[in-house]
């Protein structure tokens, strides 16, 4: 596939292949830890399936997206850190 | 003014169940709205992002042809009044009428906690297969697949032949049940195939049965599993533990609806009605059945949905499938040991970090729920709910609306 989108993974430009989940782009970034829970451990993704809602970050500065329910977009601003 | 996304029949899901039933339904004349949260049809089993497979293909063009209307990235998250739907789409609250309804929401997976499962790393079974749909790489990266269930091989497999190292597999089920279910496929030829369509692919992986994870060890995040089989313990490297007890289906719905539920399923009777008038369900609602059960109950719900009296052919092969359902959920019933991994430390609830000794002096998940905010986060309930009905045998507490967190925007502004 030749078309790829970028996006902003915590500041830095990620590609990813047209499709793809916010959460698989992240994982393919190597990033396996993706939220802090309320006493402060790092937490992953569990269910990939927006059940668990382990997998939340801020994107384009709305907080709480299940990054397993969204789909990269063009010009798209993830942020793991709150 | 938008239009008015109202139908005679209503089907919440599109999945094979879904697909199957609105198939039927508008091919029995009724008028069909096909609804789903996700951005295309398939379900679980047939997620995709561009092609989807070959046995999707059929049913998604059958739909298409039936004239039944497809509504994607659309999530029901209320039930206003009888007859409606609040269903969030584009970020607006869109009230949705029905005459009748077939709800079709599949299942999540049962998760059980043991030490060290909430690091990163630590993933489901069916979560590591939809993570590679959605586009995760997996090449060369070592995996441990454990838990319960013939979905083990299929994600082992589908890891695999994306460059996984599957490190090993642990089923839970003693072998001599395996063995006992593998004569049962026999008179499954389908399924059979599907077994040994693995064969190669899991060839010099090792398979380990009466065998499950005791921790998940690691800093950060995960680097070894921990397993036994009771009589001895072992570790496998890895740094994504894949693990997951089985499935549950989705009851929110059609709780808030007040259908009657059968211990984990709904109570449905000959042709997939509920205890609330108008209300149909299938797939995995049904039971745990995987696709095929999906495909015929979602035919019978369709069927009668439409009004139409459903062939007696439609419901022999819904009961071959339920037969088989059930020699599944003999075969992979859970174990006892699993209920005693977790210690004092271990968290429970994920969501509101509640660690299963403050539940000791609770005896129900509502006063979890009271005392501790166990099963108040935002999964409400869904991953400790299932865990703490197999761990200490409580019930679900009742369910609330809205289904999923949703702006306030949505619920105020409701056309
Ligand atoms: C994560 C996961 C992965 C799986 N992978 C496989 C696999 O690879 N192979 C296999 O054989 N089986 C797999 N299964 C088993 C699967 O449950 C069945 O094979 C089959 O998909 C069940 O069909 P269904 O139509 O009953 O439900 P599903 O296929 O689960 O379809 C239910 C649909 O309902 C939608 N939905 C749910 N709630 C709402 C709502 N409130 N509003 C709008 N839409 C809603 C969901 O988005 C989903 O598309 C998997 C299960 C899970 C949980
Ligand atoms: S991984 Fe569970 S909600 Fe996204």
């Amino acid at each position: 596939m030749a078309e790829r989108v970028r996006l902003m993974i915590d500041g830095r430009v990620v590609e990813a292949e047209p499709g793809t989940s916010v959460l698989a782009a992240l994982w393919n970034a190597g990033q396996r830890t993706i939220r802090s829970s309320v006493t402060g451990e790092g937490r992953g993704a569990m269910c990939g399936m927006g059940t668990c809602h382990e997998c939340q970050v801020r994107v384009d500065g709305v907080p709480h997206r299940r990054s397993c329910l969204e789909t990269v977009r063009e010009g798209m601003e993830v942020r793991t850190d709150g | 003014m938008a239009e008015p996304f109202d139908a005679a029949v209503v089907v919440v899901g599109a999945g094979p169940a879904g697909l199957a039933a609105a198939a039927h339904a508008a091919e029995g004349g009724a008028s069909v709205l096909l609804l789903d949260r996700a951005p295309r049809p398939g379900g679980q089993i047939w997620r995709h992002r561009a092609t989807p497979p070959r046995a999707a293909r059929a049913w998604i063009d059958r739909v298409e042809r039936s004239g039944a209307t497809p509504l994607f990235g659309a999530t029901v998250i209320d039930v206003p009044a009888p007859g409606c739907l609040l269903v969030e789409h584009e970020g607006l609250g869109r009230r949705v009428r029905y005459e009748r309804l077939v709800i079709a929401t599949g299942a999540r997976e049962r998760f059980l906690p043991f030490p060290g499962w909430t690091q990163p790393g630590v993933v489901g079974v069916g979560a590591a297969q939809a993570l590679l749909r959605q586009g995760a790489r997996f090449a060369g990266r070592r995996v441990v697949v454990a838990g319960t269930g013939p979905l083990l091989l299929t994600v082992a497999a589908a890891l695999a032949e994306n460059g996984a190292r599957v490190v090993g597999i642990a089923e839970q089920a003693p072998l001599g049940r395996l063995v006992g279910f593998g004569r049962t496929l026999t008179r499954h030829p389908r399924k059979a195939a599907q077994g040994l369509g693995y064969g190669t692919r899991l060839l010099g992986i090792p398979y380990r049965t009466g065998s499950w994870i005791r921790s998940a060890d690691g800093r950060g995040g995960v680097e070894r599993a921990r397993l036994t089989n009771g009589r001895r313990e072992w570790t496998w490297d890895c740094e994504i533990l894949a693990c997951a007890y089985g499935l549950v289906p989705n009851l929110e719905l059609p709780r808030l609806l007040g259908c009657e539920t059968a211990g984990e399923a709904l109570a449905l009777d000959e042709v997939q009605r509920t205890s609330v008038p108008g209300v149909f369900a299938a797939g995995e609602l049904d039971g745990i059945g995987g696709d095929a059960l999906a495909l015929a109950t979602g035919g019978v719900a369709g069927t009668g949905a439409a009004g139409r009296s459903v062939p007696a052919a439609l419901l022999q092969a819904r009961d071959r499938e339920r037969a088989f359902a059930v020699a599944y959920k003999r075969t992979f019933a859970l174990r006892d040991e699993l209920r005693h991994l977790a210690g004092p430390e271990t968290v429970v609830c994920r969501c509101e970090d509640v660690p299963l000794g403050r539940l000791e002096s609770c005896r129900s998940s509502r006063e979890a729920k009271l005392l501790t905010r166990a099963g108040m986060g935002a999964c409400q309930a869904r991953v400790c709910g299932p865990a703490l009905g197999f761990l200490r045998g409580w019930a679900a507490d009742s369910v609330r609306s809205p289904l999923e967190p949703t702006p306030l925007s949505v619920l105020e502004d409701q056309r």
